[in-house]
């Protein structure tokens, strides 16, 4: 790909060469005929009454001089001066005093310098004149840049420089902005036929979205009442329009959530389903999880700066493997001893789960740590009126990945044959051979995995800190027991339908209302149905 | 007549309990007041306070204990039961600052004027008397615990689930407490208290009441939760603790026993809140973490569950393990000890200080007997 761009890049450079010769060529030409207008504009300015001052800008900004620009951006920092000889002259950025009539550096600063007085009036037209030069900018994003900012101000002055410059823009995305600035200049502004203005709402309505609803509220009370009533169509179609966009963003965003929700859930729903146990640590496994993610990323940045982008990448088996092997090491040591006393159980890693926080708090300190995000994953796109950023689809995708291979794990491997037995009837599974305390081993190392995994999406999108975990164990509980024990796919539901519904509370509720009311429908619903949405149904259920 | 009623219903322990609260109801007060401050048997006032938070401490961990240790029920939520009662106290103290706090309004406690109110929410009226704040105190964790045990207990929700929605119970008010909005003055909470029933809440005189009628309304508790345990309907909550089912196929209504045994403990621990909040002068949010209704099952945990005294026991030594823990050079590794504490109790010392001692000493017992008994045979 690069190695095919080289010679365009070098062929476009040498166009803009050439292309640059000619404007030079060009300009001294219009230099020598039309000194007049900078002659002109420098004996105004010399006046320096706000009248004239303003004469001048115009005058400065229709000479096309390439100095115009910097020498109008000079006035509106009090830069322009006017000599005791009635020369004008500017300070540029760099230092340098440059000649108004001539745009010739200055050998030094002319005696006698006073600087033009500016008011709001004044700024005004300054920033018309600014806006009508960089509309033809050769730089593309100035020229966006400008034609936007002429969409906004909506100053029938710009209308003849946005015409000229539509005249010559190649790109098709900034014609449509300056179409749409000449829309809105021409719908708002007084004296317009009705043809025109029908033809401009029709763009307006065409760009849709919150911008383009400002001009259609300032359509001028002199327009007639076809105009009017065909704005207010405008401007409620856009609504509608920004209205589905936002359901379409919570909607998103929710998806976004739950995802989240998914990945931290998943661990839990595994222990607990096949072993019963609620593992109070488990906040803390994502924690590890995300503090790996920060250890793989510092020894790479110390040693091969090169292999950042695949950074992500190595912490995800690395999160995987630590957490588990701690979640191995926790039932071996401690949970095995206290099995069929879950109160018990949940005590025991209540404790094991501070033991890790302040172990952790000790090794890398209180602070939070930095995390960084591969190339990939950084930057957004746009859909329709909203920005997406990569990040998110990237955790999007990542669990739902996560989510099927456990499910693959659970439905075509022997381990997970095995652990649907003991999950099932582990008195019978035990009868039939299979070795339950290695099977609850391996599960409670692939749920604290999952975990770790969990942290790995987590370290791109939240504060990596000791507390990591802590803010999402009770959310992970509500979505474990929502969804019901011992049924992935209740989880999956469980864990989507929390987070949409948390964000399309929010913009009602706020985020803590809402958040207040899920955990209040979920106490509620756990009334209605004590084993959750999807429940194990059977004998091994009870007890 | 009453005392040796009470009396007949309690065993050593009790009795032994009961006397070490009168010991301190007489020493500590004494120690503080009559003694001069030179010398080294003076009990300095802060530490007569803190001993105060020790002991709503150990009311909280009996009002748990007994819906834990004899009913079965790990409530996750008790801290906000305690936290309530501590608000409706704070209410009514911050009610009696009148015109003493910075902003001076007569009505309108500080934060209120600060966030721009201009007149007092309906649920703060009444509380400027104390009678009201008081029944307060009972009613609002009582009424919580009534409504959340009704629906709860109806259902069938047990063990680990109940756990888990008490857990998000605390935490929802933990959320909502900290809003601004809900006029309980949110992050900061209630504090600046002034005075309690007439009396300067700082004064020493006030602090050393406060200790003794926290030792009271110990006492008190425990020989409420003991007359029940021993009662034939503690019978029956030991019951559903051990065969939920079982008892309800013998006939028993659980789910009334549970939600009896619920409120009344709510209850309490909303009096150990209401306790609290004057000796500690401060209630804010935080008193709603999760956190802190788990550690509770810790201290019941380490006292030792469904003994009653060891809850006390255990929240006391936890907690005064915690203040020697946090103000020396070994603060950061409090949480280690805590954790340590949770896990090896679990694992080594399910029945707690006083159910080892007791299972100790009825094992020494019983070898003591064997060999009297070996020793007495070959003389017959």
């Amino acid at each position: 790909m690069r190695i095919i761009c080289l010679p365009l890049i070098a062929l476009r450079r040498l166009a803009s060469c050439l292309l640059f010769g000619l404007v030079l060529i060009l300009s001294a030409q219009t230099q020598g005929a039309l000194a007049g207008p900078l002659d002109e504009a420098a004996a105004l300015f010399a006046k320096d009454s706000f009248t004239d001052t303003a004469r001048a800008i115009e005058l400065l900004a229709d000479s096309g001089a390439e100095h115009a620009g910097p020498a109008i951006e000079a006035l509106n920092d009090r830069r322009l001066f006017v000599a005791a000889d009635q020369s004008v002259y500017f300070r540029d950025p760099t230092g340098a005093f440059i000649a108004l009539a001539t745009g010739q550096k200055l050998p030094a600063e002319p005696a006698g310098g006073t600087g033009v007085r500016v008011n709001n009036r004044i700024r005004g037209a300054i920033n018309t004149a600014l806006g009508t030069l960089t509309l033809q900018s050769p730089d593309p994003a100035k020229r966006r840049a400008a034609a936007e900012a002429v969409f906004k101000s909506r100053s029938p002055d710009s209308e003849t420089a946005l015409q000229a410059a539509m005249q010559n823009e190649k790109i098709a995305a900034i014609r449509e902005i300056q179409q749409t600035a000449l829309a809105a200049i021409i719908a708002t502004s007084p004296n317009r036929s009705d043809i025109d203005r029908l033809a401009a709402i029709e763009v307006l309505k065409e760009r849709g979205d919150r911008e383009a609803l400002t001009p259609l509220n300032q359509i001028p009370d002199s327009a007639s009442a076809n105009v009017k009533d065909a704005a207010k169509a405008a401007a409620q179609t856009i609504n509608n329009r920004l209205a589905t966009w936002s359901a379409v963003q919570n909607a998103w965003y929710g998806v976004s959530l739950g995802s989240v929700l998914l990945l931290a859930a998943i661990g839990l729903a595994i222990t607990f389903g096949v072993m019963g146990i609620i593992n109070m640590a488990h906040g803390e496994m994502v924690m590890i999880g995300a503090y790996a993610t920060f250890i793989i990323q510092e020894i790479i940045r110390q040693n091969a700066p090169g292999l950042f982008e695949y950074s992500l990448a190595i912490a995800i088996p690395a999160a995987f493997i630590i957490a588990g092997l701690i979640g191995i090491a926790m039932e071996r040591l401690v949970i095995r001893h206290l099995y069929g006393r879950p109160l018990e159980t949940l005590l025991a890693t209540w404790g094991i789960s501070l033991i890790l926080m302040q172990a952790i708090r000790t090794l890398f300190g209180p602070t939070n740590r930095e995390v960084g995000a591969p190339a990939f994953m950084s930057g957004s796109f746009r859909i329709g009126l909203i920005d997406i950023t990569y990040g998110r689809v990237w955790i999007v995708g990542f669990a739902l990945v996560v989510f099927f291979a456990v499910l693959a794990l659970l439905r075509f491997t022997p381990l997970g044959l095995q652990m649907r037995a003991v999950t099932q009837n582990r008195r019978m599974a035990a009868s039939m051979g299979i070795r339950t305390a290695r099977v609850d081993a391996l599960t409670f190392g692939l749920g604290s995995g999952i975990a770790g995994l969990a942290g790995v999406a987590l370290s791109q999108i939240d504060n990596v800190s000791p507390n990591l975990g802590q803010s999402y164990i009770i959310d992970s509980f509500m979505v474990v027991v929502f969804g019901g024990v011992g049924n992935l796919w209740g989880t999956l539901v469980a864990a989507l339908s929390l987070g949409i519904a948390n964000k399309f509370l929010e913009p009602f509720a706020g985020a803590v209302l809402g958040k207040i009311a899920l955990l209040v429908f979920i106490i509620l619903f756990i009334q209605k149905r004590p084993r959750g949405l999807f429940a194990l149904k059977g004998r091994a259920v009870e007890q | 007549m009453i005392t040796s009623a009470i009396l007949a219903r309690l065993d050593l322990r009790g009795r032994l309990f009961l006397g070490a609260i009168l010991a301190a109801l007489i020493l500590v007060p004494v120690l503080n007041l009559v003694v001069p401050a030179g010398s080294p048997l003076h009990v300095p006032t802060w530490l007569v306070s803190l001993l105060g938070k020790y002991l709503c401490y150990a009311i909280l961990a009996l009002a748990l204990d007994l819906v834990w240790g004899y009913c079965g029920i790990l409530s996750l939520g008790h801290g906000a039961f305690f936290a309530l009662g501590g608000y409706a106290m704070g209410m009514y103290l911050m009610r009696q600052i009148g015109t003493r706090g910075v902003y001076g309004h007569p009505v309108l406690p500080d934060f209120m004027v600060f966030l721009n109110w201009k007149e007092l929410p309906w649920f703060w009226y009444g509380f400027d008397m104390f009678p009201f704040a008081l029944l307060m105190v009972f009613l609002a964790p009582g009424i919580l615990a009534f409504v959340f045990g009704w629906f709860a207990f109806r259902s069938r929700v047990t063990g680990v689930y109940l756990s888990i929605i008490t857990q998000a119970l605390t935490y929802a008010l933990m959320l909502a407490f900290f809003r601004n909005d809900m006029g309980f003055g949110g992050n900061n909470g209630l504090t600046d208290f002034k005075d309690i029933v007439g009396f300067p809440v700082q004064a020493q005189g006030t602090r050393v009441a406060l200790f003794a009628l926290t030792l009271i309304a110990l006492a008190g508790s425990y020989i409420l939760a003991r007359a029940i345990v021993t009662s034939k309907a503690g019978k029956v909550l030991v019951a559903i603790r051990d065969a939920e089912s079982r008892t309800r196929f013998l006939g028993f209504r659980v789910e009334r026993y549970k939600l009896f045994v619920f409120t009344l403990s709510a209850m309490m621990a909303g009096l150990a809140g209401a306790l609290y909040v004057p000796q500690v002068g401060i209630i804010n949010p935080s008193e709603f973490a999760p956190g802190n209704s788990i550690e509770v099952v810790i201290w019941v945990a380490v006292g030792g569950r469904g003994t009653l005294v060891g809850a006390a026991i255990g929240a006391v030594l936890v907690n005064f393990a915690k203040t020697t823990f946090t103000t020396g050079a070994l603060a950061p590794y409090w949480l280690f000890a805590l954790g340590a504490l949770f896990v090896l109790t679990t694992l080594y010392m399910p029945k707690g200080v006083i159910g080892t001692y007791a299972e100790w000493r009825e094992k020494r017992r019983e070898r003591a007997s064997l060999a009297a008994h070996a020793a007495s045979k070959p003389a017959e």
